[in-house]
């Protein structure tokens, strides 16, 4: 069992909301490349609203309802929708008791995935943040497999996620702003797979 | 980066104070979410108009909130997509009991959260909310492994005809009707000679040379189709008018928009509207109405698009009927 308290998810998003503003200028000039320029002010515009939330919540689930909430209503772009839809799923497959196994983790962190397949319809090899995060989910999943406490499960994802997103360098883009730049996208790396490998550092740090 | 702005952050809040100073007996302004709003709203039995999207495209979509057009507009950050809530406040806003059509440009951002607040708005209140997607830009070719056709300068053309015939009193369905006859019958093209810095970046978006011109840019500054050597305003032209009159077949009537990007004069948008004109009549295409000036811009962007836009009696006589906005008005 992991116990997962309120106080534990709280901690989870201020340090991503931390580590969000510490590359905010790396994420906007990734962005600046072959997007818009805006994905790490608004990712940060999101995350402070979060920080904002308050500790008023009964349990984890009920905190990251809300963080899904705050991000869809206020980061804007495609991001919001995104993230805000991964919390969302993931928020709603966590048991409010607190106690989550590593399996029922597993199992809230691809609902998330999925949240964000369905939303935004993105492929593995599109160049979005899919291409970070499903490996991240699937090696989570074979790390619990193979018996790894959720903290090596967690790390693991984290790792995938980091690989997966370097992967995007060399990707053309598919889906979003960067998809019309066609070949022109290749050589730069993903600022949706870049933010969302830094969220997966974050619970690595904060969640076991 | 040189901008009359106090804070990179404030811009769009800052400027909406300005908006509503400015146009107060036509619109009111919600501070809180943000939105535009025709001051008379909601209007009984009429069919409400939503659009939105990011800011730094004025006067879209702010200035064309009025009698005839918009009763609400969603003002997004710069370049960014508004959010549900905002979505769901201004359909609440101008729901006068006909229904509500959401405009939206086809940018991931903006279906996405439109999607958002129309499945929030059909889980929570009773209004019915039909949306139309608009997707004009011929820049974009591949549509299979792209985010799709682009919504540009199509948009404010609709937004007017299409306001017209809410204003007429059609009901929702002939709304949604007539507003995917007016998206299927437009197509648009863009060029950029410069980029532009959105605020909260400080820099410009992209780099182009002093020789170098990017054809088929959309509206955010996101590069375009291909990067060009600097021609004659004429070739320019021919580079707008071929590919759209190449992407359908525009015989007869049309409504033409030569649009500026922002940081074009008007004395290069009535030359290129000269020229284009020229390249039409050879085409044996009539421009029955015309628009020239900025109507949807990209921050201080140089450069222009051009919109065609197939016309019959029907749509020339929504395009002539009064329309009372900040950033368009005539016939009243």
């Amino acid at each position: 069992m992991t116990a997962l308290t309120a106080d534990k998810a709280a901690a989870w998003m201020a340090d991503f909301a931390a580590s969000i503003a510490e590359n905010a200028e790396l994420l906007t000039d990734l962005d600046r490349q072959i997007g818009d320029a805006d994905h790490g002010s608004n990712m940060n515009r999101g995350m402070k609203a979060v920080c904002a939330l308050g500790s008023e919540f009964p349990d984890a689930p009920a905190l990251l309802k809300k963080v899904g909430m705050t991000l869809v209503n206020s980061v804007g772009g495609a991001s919001g929708p995104l993230y805000g839809t991964f919390f969302l799923r993931l928020a709603k497959e966590l048991p409010s008791s607190g106690d989550a196994t590593p399996e029922v983790w597993g199992k809230a962190l691809r609902a998330g995935l999925q949240g964000i397949l369905d939303r935004g319809k993105a492929k593995v090899g599109d160049k979005t943040m899919v291409d970070a995060l499903t490996p991240a989910v699937d090696a989570y999943d074979e790390a619990v497999t193979g018996g790894a406490e959720f903290g090596q499960a967690l790390q693991a994802a984290a790792a995938a996620c980091a690989e997966g997103r370097d992967s995007t360098v060399d990707l053309v883009a598919h889906k979003g702003r960067a998809s019309y730049l066609g070949e022109r996208s290749k050589g730069v790396q993903d600022p949706g797979a870049t933010s969302v490998t830094l969220l997966l550092e974050s619970a690595a740090r904060t969640l076991a | 980066m040189k901008k009359l702005i106090n804070d990179a952050d404030t811009v769009v809040g800052d400027a909406l104070r300005g908006i509503e100073a400015a146009h107060s007996d036509r619109v009111r302004v919600d501070h809180e979410h943000h939105l535009i709003i025709r001051a008379d709203a909601p209007v009984k039995g009429k069919v409400g108009l939503v659009s939105g999207g990011g800011s730094g495209h004025e006067p879209m979509h702010g200035g064309f909130v009025g009698r005839g057009m918009l009763d609400a507009a969603c003002a997004g950050e710069v370049f960014t997509s508004p959010v549900p809530e905002q979505m769901q406040v201004a359909t609440a806003a101008v729901d006068g009991g006909a229904g509500v059509l959401h405009i939206v440009k086809n940018y991931t951002g903006d279906v996405m959260n439109f999607e958002m607040a129309a499945e929030m708005a059909a889980e929570e209140a009773d209004v019915r909310v039909e949306s139309v997607v608009v997707d004009d830009d011929v820049a974009v070719t591949d549509s299979l492994y792209t985010a799709g056709r682009r919504g540009v300068g199509l948009t404010v053309l609709l937004e007017k005809i299409v306001g017209a015939g809410a204003e007429e009193g059609r009901d929702l369905d002939a709304i949604v009707e007539l507003a995917k006859k007016v998206n299927g019958q437009g197509r648009s093209l863009g060029l950029a000679l410069t980029s532009c810095t959105v605020p909260a970046a400080g820099k410009p978006t992209f780099d182009l040379g002093e020789d170098e011109f990017e054809l088929g840019i959309g509206i955010h500054g996101e590069p375009g189709r291909e990067r060009k050597k600097l021609a004659p305003a004429s070739d320019m032209a021919q580079m707008l008018v071929e590919p759209i009159l190449a992407d359908l077949e525009f015989g007869g009537d049309v409504i033409a928009m030569m649009n500026g990007m922002g940081g074009t004069p008007l004395l290069e948008l009535y030359l290129m509207y000269g020229e284009v004109t020229k390249i039409l009549e050879k085409a044996g295409v009539k421009v029955a109405r015309n628009l020239v000036g900025n109507y949807i811009t990209s921050l201080e962007m140089a450069g222009c698009s051009l919109t065609l836009l197939k016309a019959d009696d029907e749509l020339l006589k929504l395009w002539d009927a009064p329309v009372n906005t900040p950033g368009l008005r005539w016939g009243c």
